[in-house]
């Protein structure tokens, strides 16, 4: 097992290690020059030089890859250039309002969309089955800002059940309830979609096994079959596939938080293109980098951890 | 069953030299979903319509998409402006007819290279095999780790907004897909029969992999290309809500939806018709791209 996991960890290591390398291509490599970009047309050469040197852009590629390398081991991203505090305070201060809203439409996502898949499995060609389909195809078919947009002119302006635009202030567990709730619900819907989609599939693929067909000649009544033969084994899939997932519910919470005008990554990530803040780009792209990594491993740990058959090697 | 397409489960059978058995393997898939699922009339339909909108936008609008008309903003719904106007006057529904022609243009050129590009990488990458094979996979699995949308934001956001550089950010984040869905089969058939005597004749490498495998694999592309569409759209669409697209006034769904959100308080159409353009689009392609793909299973093949 401790083999399994180091083994894991170190994986997970070398693939951060890719991603990144990936990150400081992508933006030294691409046509454009940050310090140009950063400054716009008008900037004169002198200007644009002294600041491609504070970039350090003037170093070697070699020299600029393990600079950037060693400043994110070392927890030193770089100081925005639109307010001029290092990129990592910037980025810790809203990650948890992004981690929260992450979590809250997982445990939606779970909620609804295990439970659903089960039903449509069961129900197979049947009317539930047509009727999770639909609805499973438009929640994964829209985009977050779309169903966010229809979420806040049904419950925010039509019914008026929360506010609008939020304060912010209130910092009550009533208050941020409120607050949480439809951004988290947006992205539920998108989380439920796709876990209704995997869980009905991995239903009926596991309820087509002999030892389900063995377990109904036997006797043993239905519910127990759906219950203890097949959904336990069905589950191995979903964990895959909410690992999968939670980089695309990461995507859509940039869209989910400008809509709700919500603290989080994504609206820093999208301050920091208006303002041109390239630093602080770049330290969005290290901290997702980071996350997806993380996610990935966490998915293969509990995948080893729900799946006996998986070789602890 | 009794056209050919279950051949596919027996592909020795029909290792056609002809290059126009692509066409015939894509053309074949596309017959046999709208013969199975009424969802891919639906799916069919509506992007019919979509694609009929844009082409004929300059004949069928009502109105000039760019007319402003400063005594008509943020109009609701009537008789004249059938979806209501923008701030700016001008008329909602002909901005989304004009609009629908860049989602489609960005949507389904971005495709096309990532088909390209990634049908080839996953092609030599599964033919080859070996340490290559392990290389080429590793980089594609790294590029599909990232979030698509987050992916096309960073690179749109260093190329510059144009229509050229959406097309090839959002190429770029699909390339992995179409690399795996292009590798495995190419692995599971390199060993086969048909693929062996093409060696024994003599056969060059390119020629095996492209007459002979290639076909093989079309179906499998065909689906991926139509869900990864919707994806295209979608990411395309975000992009604009967020800012990044061509510069206004030309109409952009996003760009429209940003705009109506930005005066939700005033104007509720702005806001939701671009918003259900969006959704009809990419839930049409999705409803293709599903009744493909269970046209091509070979496990639901067999039940149905």
């Amino acid at each position: 097992m401790t083999a399994f996991v180091l083994k894991r960890i170190g994986f997970a290591v070398i693939t951060l290690f890719a991603v990144l390398t990936l990150v400081f291509f992508i933006v030294r490599v691409l046509p454009g020059d940050p310090a140009s970009v950063v400054l716009g047309d008008q900037a004169s050469a002198a200007t644009i030089e002294a600041l491609r040197h504070k970039l350090g852009l003037d170093q070697p590629l070699i020299v600029q890859y393990l600079d950037f390398l060693g400043g994110v081991v070392r927890g030193d991203w770089g100081v925005s250039m639109a307010t001029g505090r290092p990129v990592v305070q910037e980025v810790l201060n809203v990650l948890p309002y992004t981690i929260e809203l992450t979590l809250a439409a997982l445990v939606l996502g779970l909620a609804f969309g295990v439970p659903l898949g089960i039903w449509a499995a069961v129900n197979r060609n049947r009317i539930p089955d047509y009727l999770t389909r639909i609805v499973s195809l438009l929640g994964l078919s829209a985009p977050a800002f779309v169903s966010a947009v229809i979420l806040l002119l049904l419950f925010a302006i039509q019914l008026r059940w929360f506010p609008v635009i939020s304060s912010g202030q209130d910092t009550s567990l009533a208050g941020k309830l409120r607050d949480l709730t439809l951004p988290a619900v947006n992205l539920g819907l998108i989380m439920a979609a796709y876990i209704t989609r995997v869980t009905r599939s991995a239903m009926l693929e596991v309820m087509s096994q002999d030892y389900v067909r063995t377990a109904r000649a036997k006797g043993v009544p239905r519910n127990v079959v759906i219950w203890r033969h097949a959904f336990r084994n069905s589950l191995i899939p979903v964990v895959t596939v909410v690992g999968l997932y939670l980089g695309i519910l990461i995507g859509n919470s940039v869209l989910t938080e400008i809509v709700f005008n919500r603290p989080g990554l994504g609206k820093l990530i999208v301050g920091a293109l208006g303002q041109r803040d390239y630093t602080m780009l770049q330290g969005m792209m290290v901290i997702y980098t980071f996350i997806v990594v993380v996610i990935n491993l966490l998915t293969d740990l509990v995948y080893g951890l729900v799946d006996p058959r998986v070789q602890y090697r | 069953m009794t056209d050919g397409s279950e051949k596919r489960m027996a592909p020795g059978g029909f290792a056609q030299s002809e290059f126009g058995a692509v066409a015939t393997m894509a053309w074949r898939a596309v017959a046999r979903a709208f013969r199975m699922n009424a969802t891919t009339w639906v799916g069919g339909l509506a992007l019919l319509i979509i694609i009929a909108a844009a082409v004929l936008a300059p004949w069928l609008a009502p109105h000039d998409p760019l007319e402003q008309n400063i005594l008509e903003t943020l109009q609701s719904p009537s008789a004249l402006h059938w979806l209501g106007t923008d701030s700016y006057g001008r008329d909602t529904f002909s901005r989304i007819m004009y609009g629908a022609r860049l989602s489609l243009l960005i949507g389904l050129c971005s495709i096309l290279v990532a088909v390209v590009v990634g049908t080839l990488i996953g092609l030599v990458s599964g033919y080859f095999g070996a340490k290559l094979d392990i290389v080429i996979m590793q980089v594609m699995d790294v590029i599909l780790a990232f979030p698509s949308l987050i992916l096309g934001l960073i690179l749109v956001a260093m190329l510059g907004a144009s229509v050229t550089n959406l097309i090839l950010a959002i190429a770029f984040t699909a390339v992995p897909a179409f690399a795996r869905i292009a590798r495995a089969p190419t692995i599971a058939l390199r060993e086969r029969e048909f693929v062996q005597a093409g060696r024994a004749l003599g056969y060059s490498d390119s020629r095996i992999m492209f007459r002979h495998l290639l076909p093989n694999i079309i179906p499998d592309v065909l689906v991926m290309a139509s869900l990864w569409m919707a994806t295209a759209v979608r990411v395309e669409a975000s992009l604009a809500f967020i800012g990044l697209s061509v510069a206004p006034p030309t109409p952009t769904w996003g760009g429209m939806v940003r705009e109506g959100f930005e005066n939700i308080l005033d104007s509720y159409s702005l806001a939701l018709f671009p918003s259900l353009a969006v959704l009809i689009l990419v839930l049409a392609l999705n409803l293709i791209g599903d009744g493909l793909r269970d046209a091509i299973d070979p496990n639901l093949r067999t039940e149905s």
